[in-house]
């Protein structure tokens, strides 16, 4: 089955194909960020105005790149939620109005659900159950996964996600929008114990986050010093230290009290090198096969939501005519493919 | 010629198909039902109409004026139908979709539309050679107090705007007023065949919102994820 995958839930314009023989066919994005740099942030209305603009052309892109037309389609998927709810609807009129067109089924995707199965597309995919870590701009959970749909969320962050986090003391830091993978950039000149800041939450019990204290203790820290490259570079490592300090130790309490034997590391941090190293580290300590996306597939893409997709219409799943977008949608409503989905 | 039309821009969500003449039409009102009613509607008015996208000429669209979400809404259904079928796409205005319905009252209309935050969108539309009701001059955006008409044949004005400010029908006191009309796919349908006819159809990425309202002055702070 050959499923095209439609992705417009924020700032990034994107389509892919996913073959359920072939693997990945075609993926091609359009970032917004140039867009939304002079705001500071992502404007929504200036979001959905781009994606109506972007996104036909490159669908006909990624077909010309898979090298098939749509009559080479099976059946179309899109993000359906969560996300900002007139970004979502650009994607899902143009995928259910292409799908009605050609007779095709169609399937809303959860967003995260694709940032979740995104290793799937890696040459060797992880298999189920395993324990996900999410981290991402919007969300910082763990949870158990028994198999698509399937989901236990075991902890999540109580205020920020972790990459509002990194984009909030980006900011503080005067570094240029987007700030998560600058700050990660220069924090790699950092020298280390020039600062120090809390591991949030690290001597409670549980699985939650709190990131919203680590800003606070930056603000502090940074009150009154002269901000030159060097003293950017050094509290950029000391929060980075922290933040993944605090992941690491989470992931390792998880893991300790599911028993599961894999780790996935999924959402936009996860491209982020530090975290990266030391989540392998941790899997070679304690025998655990930890997997990754693709850097370019842990931020959002289009491959994840065909892959999806492509799984839930293999199993026969088909949504109505309705055309689908829900800013929230928690990710324990889902039901594995074929079981119907709320 | 056959053409399929449908429109989502304001709280009624309309779908048309256009037959040789003959026109089948489905209508409802809501607030925020038309992503979930539209495809739906599509179906059941070409499942009457024994029809299938194969069988018809070319698509229409509500371009917009209107409320931005809800515009694109039919904007992205009617680029994934275009990009499905091949099928070539005209965008018509709400404004001009309007003033049709007042084609048999008037030699010419002023239509101000709600636009919220005060404002309306607006513009005057007079009898052509095609028997039509055309633009004249441009349509705008703004508040009531910045309509103005120069036109003497205008002896209606229509539109929710003069439902939504009283000050509207003060300006204008001379003028037989229609202040519930709201813009329907069968005169998206009408117009559309006409710009299809004159060879305006456009390839599915070419259907696009007309907003009317581009600034971004409007975009505060808080609007900002
Ligand atoms: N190398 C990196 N180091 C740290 N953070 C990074 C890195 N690269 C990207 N990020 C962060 O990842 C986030 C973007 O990830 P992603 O695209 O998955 O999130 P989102 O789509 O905005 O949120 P969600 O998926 O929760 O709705 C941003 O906050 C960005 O700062
Ligand atoms: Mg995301």
């Amino acid at each position: 089955m050959r499923v095209l995958g439609i992705e417009t839930s924020c700032d990034e314009t994107a389509a892919a194909v996913f073959d359920g023989e072939r693997g990945l066919l075609g993926a091609r994005l359009y970032s917004q960020i140039a867009l939304h740099a002079e705001y500071g942030g992502v404007v929504p209305e200036l979001a959905s105005r781009d994606h109506v603009r972007k996104l036909v052309p490159l669908i006909e892109g990624v077909l010309e790149d898979a090298g098939i037309t749509l009559a080479d389609l099976d059946g179309v998927a899109y993000t359906a939620g969560p996300g900002l709810a007139g970004a979502l609807l650009v994607g899902a009129s143009v995928a259910q109005g292409l799908a009605w067109a050609r007779g095709l089924p169609a399937v809303g995707v959860h967003h995260l659900e694709g940032h979740l199965l995104a290793p799937m597309l890696e040459p060797e995919p992880p298999e189920f159950p395993f324990l996900a870590l999410l981290v991402s701009g919007g969300h910082t959970l763990l949870a158990s996964v028994a198999s698509q749909g399937d989901y236990q969320i075991l902890g999540s962050s109580l205020d920020d996600a972790a990459g509002e986090a990194f984009d909030k003391t980006a900011k503080l830091l005067g570094l240029p929008y987007p700030g998560g993978p600058e700050l990660a950039r220069i924090a790699e000149s950092g020298r280390p114990g020039r600062f120090s800041f809390p591991r949030p939450m690290l001597h409670r019990p549980g699985l939650d986050f709190s990131f919203s204290g680590l800003k606070t203790a930056v603000v502090v820290a940074v009150r009154g010093v002269p901000l030159d490259d060097q003293v950017r570079a050094d509290v950029a490592r000391a929060f980075q230290e922290a933040v993944v300090d605090t992941l690491e130790a989470k992931c390792a309490r998880a893991l300790q009290a599911t028993g599961l034997p894999t780790l996935v590391v999924a959402g936009g941090v996860g491209a982020n090198r530090m975290l990266r190293a030391r989540l392998k580290a941790l899997g070679h300590r304690t025998g655990v096969r930890v997997y990754y996306p693709r850097p370019e597939f842990c931020t959002d893409n289009a491959a994840m939501i065909a892959y999806a997709g492509h799984q839930r219409l293999a199993a026969g799943q088909r949504d109505s005519l309705a055309i689908r977008a829900m800013a929230r949608w928690p990710l324990n409503q889902l039901r594995p493919p074929g079981e119907h989905a709320a | 010629m056959k053409v399929l039309a449908i429109d989502t821009a304001t709280e009624q969500c309309s779908v048309a198909l256009r037959l040789e003449g003959r026109t089948i039409e489905e209508r409802a009102m809501t607030a925020r039902g038309h992503a979930e009613m539209l495809l739906p509607m599509v179906e059941r008015v070409m499942v009457e109409a024994g029809c299938t996208l194969a069988d018809l000429d070319g698509l229409a669209f509500g371009r917009g004026p209107g409320a931005f979400t809800g515009v694109r809404i039919a904007v992205g259904a009617i680029q994934g139908i275009s990009l499905g079928s091949g099928l070539p796409v005209v965008g018509i205005s709400t404004l001009a979709a309007v003033a049709q319905q007042f084609a048999g009252t008037g030699e010419a209309v002023l239509v101000c539309m709600d636009a919220r935050m005060n404002e309306v969108y607006w513009g005057v539309y007079a009898r052509g050679g095609d028997g039509r009701l055309t633009l004249q001059g441009t349509e705008g955006v703004g508040p009531a107090e910045s309509v103005f008409l120069d036109d003497p044949r205008v002896v209606m004005g229509v539109g929710t705007g003069f439902h939504a400010y009283s000050v509207l029908k003060g300006r204008f006191p001379g003028l037989r007023i229609d202040d519930t009309a709201l813009p329907r796919a069968s005169d998206i349908a009408c117009l559309g065949e006409l710009a299809l006819r004159r060879g305006e159809g456009l390839q599915a990425s070419g259907a696009q919102p007309v907003y009317l309202r581009d600034q971004v002055a409007w975009v505060s702070a808080a609007q900002v994820k």
